[in-house]
């Protein structure tokens, strides 16, 4: 029964956004007006292009750059990993901000790429994903238990053989999970596109933000939203085929030594690997860091978005780590689905469902918060439940047949065993997806403010106002929270550990 | 028993009403109440005049303000509407939702005068190429200058998708060059950085240095001055003719506190609401004014000719328009 809450409240919320609209739409002009015209086709293409290009290259750099992190111990490594959980939590136009400080027409490396264009796109697209996918390949890596690597060793495995044997098995359940995610991301990158790109590369959330915004032509978003939960779903059903659940047999227990990697030319790529991930996420911080530091004025206003940062944060990470809890256990290509349900529907679409089926409620504060934590928390959702996933799959059968041996279920099962397993798991989730949350502005502006003002809120209304100097401060302060939680995070992990 | 308890009920909505101030629920854009933005300071002064509470609910933009609007229909909690520019004057009207202000219109001082009687302006500016002028020590004199100018000194424009002033050059684009707008779009494509989705991300590149010229308002470079005390932005006089934005408010017919409303929409052309407009939302004040104007604002572009489209015109080319724009630019 318990189980069947998160799939239920998921459906029923993206129910309470479509139905609505797709009554106002009917009653309203109907559904028949979609060009799918040359236009609707190009922007298709585009948004495959950009999307595919940026995925790849993070994937691929995020890999090689967690496989060299969970195996290298060297100084400063946490403090790398904490600076990584910040770009995620940028709102998009300051990553642009940041890397225009780096690479644009008056940036530190100026000149060396051209960045309004597509190199730009896919250059802001990489320094947003290459940390989370180093992130959640590093999670997944290194909860490969111990005698693993051991073993491994005493067979005198090869790097090559010990990859094939020891981590691709675990890597391939989340590959999937992490390349659609990051391309979706891509694919309904918005600002980033349009600021770097201009008219000519426009996506389909592009559209259908045009659509539902500046027509209000609620008929043809609903026709593009179809279109684009049509082509994620095919994505995501046909990596899903990917999916072959092994769950490995051997629960690990602790973070244990690893005897690979001591080739020169293994050291010299795993060194590349690290140098060439921090190459992307650095520079852009740093220029963020500098723009801000001497405009940084702590006052009422900030303090106050702090706090309703906090506040939303913590709440659709809650959210989002129960829903995730249930889905990540389900091992239905459904519940994967289901997880992707807000990065599907345009989360416009979503927000604007959603008022138009409450808007007999006053929407004051409460209200609005409640709403802004529940779109975030859907949004955040996929995240919480690839990690959440791979430490299930971890956790195996073994757990089951042991539990139902020795009579173990219910609470008890809940708290003393899969509670304190999944805990680390349940950490990065819940980073992961508090950073997550802080970024997005659409519940705010399609619902009204209220005095709600989180930071990137904040960053929004002083850049409106020809404070960006300002702006860069408040920018500072986001990132250094995140920061901050990130390191948090990590001594909580070591306790856990110690314990 | 019964009918004595309908009647007590009956009354009581009566008795909350005489207990409780009135309120007037204005809908507005976000920056209008940001800490920076004149809102409180109305709300305040409008509250002394007329015991009652202002409640703002903020949203996006006009846009999305119209939009809300839309979405709710005759069940709107609004009373009051600000922040409409003329450019979606005429969609709002085709609501059917809004009264008419019943305040005198020749009060309005804005550009080629005031005659709307269901919209009436709080605010105007005229758009401007701004440019640094340490950077690009001759500007373009004219639209034709800068469409026909030099490709490697950029300008960076804002999406007419989805954002005011980007909508401001379509219209000035097509107001000077009509039938040759797409020819003239053509030209202009090298000369653009890129085309920002809207003014802030535009504006934030601009002050970055990415690029000389950005299209924003005249009104912008007092804002360096008053605030920054910095002198090298400067608006560029178009021989053309400026394009012209009027943001405007209206009230809603069927809103309880009607009276209310209209107290509120004479108040908004009187000193005490238009005072806080220049230094606070950094646009033209449409009204009187009891306090000077900063001097940086005697030193801005005062265009000799005045560009605009009636709503109408907007909204019934702005679709074709745009597509035209889209057609020549992403070639």
């Amino acid at each position: 029964m318990l189980k069947w809450t998160a799939p239920t409240f998921i459906v029923g919320a993206v129910l309470l956004g479509l139905v609505p609209l797709v009554w106002f739409a009917a009653s309203h002009g109907g559904l028949q007006d979609l060009r799918f015209d040359a236009i609707v086709l190009r922007v298709l293409l585009f948004t495959l292009k950009q999307a595919l290009l940026s995925t790849l290259i993070s994937v691929v750099i995020g890999l090689l750059a967690a496989r060299a992190l969970a195996r290298r111990r060297f100084y400063g490594k946490s403090l790398l990993l904490s600076l990584f959980a910040v770009p995620f939590a940028l709102p998009a136009i300051v990553a642009v901000l940041g890397v225009t400080g780096v690479y644009g027409n008056q940036g530190w490396l100026g000149g060396i790429f051209n960045i309004y264009g597509l190199t730009g796109i896919v250059l802001v697209h990489v320094f947003f994903n290459v940390p989370l996918a180093t992130r959640m390949f590093h999670e997944t890596l290194t909860g490969i238990a111990p005698e693993n690597f051991r073993l491994a060793a005493q067979l005198s495995f090869s790097d090559r053989e010990l990859f094939r044997h020891v981590e691709w098995p675990v890597l391939k359940n989340t590959l999937p999970a992490i390349f659609s995610l990051i391309f979706l991301l891509c694919a309904a990158s918005f600002v980033v596109v349009l600021t770097l790109g201009g008219p000519s590369a426009t996506t389909l959330e592009v559209a259908i933000y045009h659509a539902l915004r500046i027509d209000f032509d609620v008929g043809r978003a609903l026709a593009l939203s179809i279109l684009q939960i049509i082509l994620c779903l095919i994505l995501v059903m046909s990596s899903g085929q990917l999916f072959l659940q092994s769950p490995s047999q051997i629960p690990p227990q602790l973070t244990g030594q690893r005897f690979d990697g001591g080739a020169v030319l293994a050291r010299a790529l795993d060194g590349a690997a690290i140098f060439l991930a921090t190459a992307i996420v650095l520079p852009p911080i740093a220029a963020i860091l500098f723009a801000g530091v001497t405009h940084l004025k702590i006052d009422g206003t900030l303090i106050a978005a702090v706090g309703f940062s906090l506040m939303i944060g913590i709440g659709a990470a809650l959210l989002a780590l129960c829903l995730a809890w249930c889905l990540a256990q389900m091992k239905l290509a459904l519940s994967q689905s289901l997880a992707l349900a807000a990065l599907i529907v345009p989360p416009a679409v979503l927000a604007t469902g959603w008022f138009l089926a409450l808007k007999s409620f006053d929407f004051g504060l409460p209200t609005i918060i409640l709403t802004v934590i529940a779109l975030n928390g859907l949004m955040a959702l996929p995240f919480a439940v690839a990690v959440l996933r791979a430490r299930f799959d971890l956790m195996g059968r073994s757990f089951d047949r042991l539990c139902s041996q020795l009579g173990i279920a219910g609470w008890n099962r809940f708290w003393r065993i899969d509670m304190p397993f999944m805990l680390p798991a349940l950490r990065q989730a819940g980073l992961l997806t508090f950073v997550m949350s802080l970024g997005d502005l659409t519940a705010v502006t399609l619902l009204g403010s209220q005095g709600l003002v989180t930071l990137p809120a904040l960053i929004h209304q002083q850049m409106g106002n020809y404070r960006s100097s300002e702006a860069a401060g408040t920018a500072l302060l986001l990132a250094f929270t995140c920061y901050g939680l990130a390191v948090l995070a990590q001594r909580i992990g070591k306790r856990d550990d110690q314990n | 028993m019964k009918k004595y308890l309908i009647c007590l009920a009956a009354l009581l909505p009566f008795s909350a009403a005489a207990a409780a101030k009135e309120t007037l629920t204005i809908y507005t854009y976000e920056s209008f109440t940001s800490e920076w933005g004149p809102g409180a300071k109305i709300k305040a002064a409008f509250e002394k005049t007329c015991d009652c509470d202002v409640a703002w609910v903020a949203l996006g933009d006009g846009v999305a303000v119209l939009n809300r609007l839309k979405l709710e229909g005759k069940d709107t909690k609004a009373d009051v509407v600000l922040g409409l520019d003329t450019n979606i004057t005429d969609e709002a009207r085709a609501t059917g939702l809004f009264g008419k202000h019943g305040v005198d219109g020749s009060r309005a001082k804005v550009p080629g005068g005031w005659t709307d009687e269901e919209f009436l302006p709080f605010d105007y500016g005229h758009f401007a190429v701004v440019y640094d002028s340490e950077k690009m020590p001759v500007p373009p004199k004219s639209l034709d200058e800068l469409v026909n100018g030099d490709p490697t000194q950029k300008i960076i424009l804002e999406d007419p998708r989805s954002s005011t002033p980007g909508l401001g050059f379509l219209l000035w684009m097509k107001s000077v060059y009509g039938d040759k707008a797409d020819a003239a779009w053509k030209k202009l494509a090298p000369r653009i950085l890129t085309t920002a989705p809207g003014w802030s991300e535009a504006y934030g590149l601009f002050t970055k240095g990415e690029a000389p010229m950005v299209f924003s308002y005249v009104t912008s470079p007092a804002y360096h001055v008053v605030a920054e005390n910095v002198t090298k932005y400067k608006a560029a006089e178009f021989s053309e003719g400026h394009y012209l934005q009027v943001e405007v408010a209206g009230l809603i017919e069927a809103s309880p506190e009607h009276a209310l409303a209209q107290k509120f929409l004479d108040f908004m052309l009187s000193a005490d609401f238009q005072n806080e407009i220049p230094t606070t939302n950094w646009m033209m004040p449409a009204g009187e004014i009891s306090v000077a104007l900063p001097p940086a604002f005697n030193d801005l572009v005062k265009p000799a000719k005045t560009l605009l489209y009636t709503p109408a015109e907007v909204n019934a080319n702005r679709r074709a328009w745009i597509d035209e724009w889209q057609k020549a630019v992403s070639e």
